[in-house]
């Protein structure tokens, strides 16, 4: 999927000679420090940093400036930021975000109210999203990223900065995704959510994918828990 | 380029606006009206006639071109930027099939429709003051359209370049408040010392101006091709830069 991929920002090299493979309907998940080029990498797969060297490919696709809108009609982002429309409704978040990618008012109108009751957000459906709490919000933009039913969810760091609660909740819907078939990418620093979602894991430091396996296999090989695993590889 | 995914980034900034239009609506368009009673009246009050006109029906047509052109300005400074670094929706929208192309257009179509939005509110008012004498008072719903495309890409270019969202004064004080006060609005240029009437031909407003003028008493000379003829120029030389330097600002 993704062939020697390189980044520099000006003399800076943020992503070095990076390869990787997702295999359809896993969950792969990118764990790093911070700064080891995670975002920077999902940034690539869904078209909004261009790599300096090495191509990327999705559905066996080349990614190019002519068929990114194609491509990306079938991926969902879930990004790190809350970039809601501040002086928007739930719902109306949903339906404006709906009509990017062209899904007429009716449906977007139906998924929307179909995904709020996936994250247990119909009651709220006409509250302004300020009036959310944080938890609340992370769970709208979670919805926000399926509305277009995509066959790729990239997820960079869903959980970050939420409570336990909220996080177990997100962790449910990602299993969910996860058994209805989806390909999942996920980045993370925390080891659990590493663990406990990830069919495969490829661990990064300083812009380079130190290794990919298992979890279990990383485990096994390197001995300890993952959490000793990870502490070894990458340097603080 | 698909203008149906740039109609989307356009539907967006709609959507937005018609929840918060009343707060804003009132004050944009109270504005020019403080200009058109006060000056108009005020200052009208001392002067008999000029270029054969009274002094509100001079500055009339001309506070249309100035209040479409403050309209999208306002919008492609303080509203694309706050979209884009402060709501990071710029971010939301190129995580969808839209492009980054699209969605300037779909910035630079939204300021130009703000332009539209308070530059024909101005028209109603001043026709119900009595200030619109000819048919050809039509033809200033284009000419809005042609000053919010010009100032809408000024205001995305000073957009592109500005450090951070206080330098939008530097844009303000020393870019468009030149541009409106020697616009040949209030006064007209050709009576200034010489280097300010070579200075005011490099001036968009002051062309709109003069067009504006000819279309609301259907006095239409010489000189309407020549201030045309500038207005396209400018229209050319100014509309491909803010997907030029956006891009290089935006973009990784």
């Amino acid at each position: 999927m993704g062939k020697n991929l390189t980044k520099y920002y000006k003399n800076f090299k943020a992503l070095d000679s990076v390869s990787f493979e997702i295999k359809e309907g896993e969950c792969f998940g990118f764990l790093g420090p911070n700064g080891a080029g995670k975002t920077t990498l999902m940034g690539m797969i869904y078209g909004f940093i261009f790599p300096s060297e090495g191509e990327i490919k999705i559905f066996d696709i080349k990614l190019n400036d002519k068929n990114l809108p194609q491509i990306k009609k079938r991926i969902g982002v879930i990004p790190q930021d809350n970039n809601l429309d501040p002086d928007l409704s739930v719902l109306e978040n949903l339906i404006v975000y709906a009509r990017y990618f062209d899904i007429p008012k009716k449906e977007a109108t139906r998924r929307a109210m179909e995904l709020l009751k996936f994250i247990k957000l119909e009651e709220w459906s006409n509250i302004n999203v300020r009036k959310l709490s944080g938890g609340m919000q992370r769970k709208l933009i979670f919805a926000r990223g399926l509305i277009n039913d995509p066959d790729i969810i990239i997820l960079d760091e869903p959980t970050t900065g939420l409570d336990p609660r909220s996080r177990r909740q997100i962790w449910d819907k990602i299993e969910f995704l996860k058994h209805s078939g989806k390909t999942l990418i996920l980045t993370t620093h925390y080891m659990e959510e590493a663990e406990k979602l990830c069919d495969r894991l490829a661990i990064m430091d300083k812009g380079k994918i130190l290794v990919i396996d298992t979890p279990k296999n990383l485990s096994d090989k390197f001995g300890g828990n993952l959490e000793h695993v990870y502490l070894n590889m990458t340097e603080g | 380029m698909n203008f149906k995914r740039a109609f989307r980034v356009w539907q967006r900034n709609a959507t937005v606006y018609k929840k918060l239009y009343r707060s804003s609506l009132t004050l944009n368009f109270f504005e020019p009206m403080l200009y058109l009673v006060a000056l108009g009246y005020g200052l009208g009050g001392f002067i008999e006639e000029i270029m054969g006109m009274t002094y509100i029906e001079f500055i009339a047509p001309g506070i249309v071109m100035s209040s479409a052109m403050f309209a999208a300005c306002y919008e492609c400074t303080y509203g694309t930027y706050v979209r884009m670094v402060y709501q990071k929706t710029f971010d939301a929208v190129l995580a969808t099939p839209i492009s980054f192309n699209e969605l300037v257009l779909g910035e630079l179509l939204w300021g130009t429709t703000k332009s539209l939005i308070y530059g024909t509110i101005i028209i109603l008012v001043i026709s119900l003051f009595g200030l619109i004498k000819s048919y050809f008072a039509i033809f200033l719903i284009p000419l809005i359209i042609l000053c919010g495309l010009i100032f809408a890409s000024l205001s995305l270019i000073a957009t592109a370049i500005v450090p951070g969202i206080d330098s939008f004064n530097y844009f303000y004080t020393l870019v468009l408040t030149p541009i409106f006060l020697f616009s040949g609005i209030f006064f007209p240029v050709e009576d200034m010392p010489d280097v300010v009437v070579k200075l005011s031909q490099i001036n968009p407003l002051m062309h709109l101006v003069n067009i504006s003028r000819a279309f609301s008493y259907g006095k239409i000379t010489q000189n309407f091709i020549y201030d045309l003829t500038i207005v396209i120029v400018y229209l050319i030389v100014l509309i491909p830069l803010p997907f030029i330097l956006l891009k290089r600002r935006y973009l990784l």
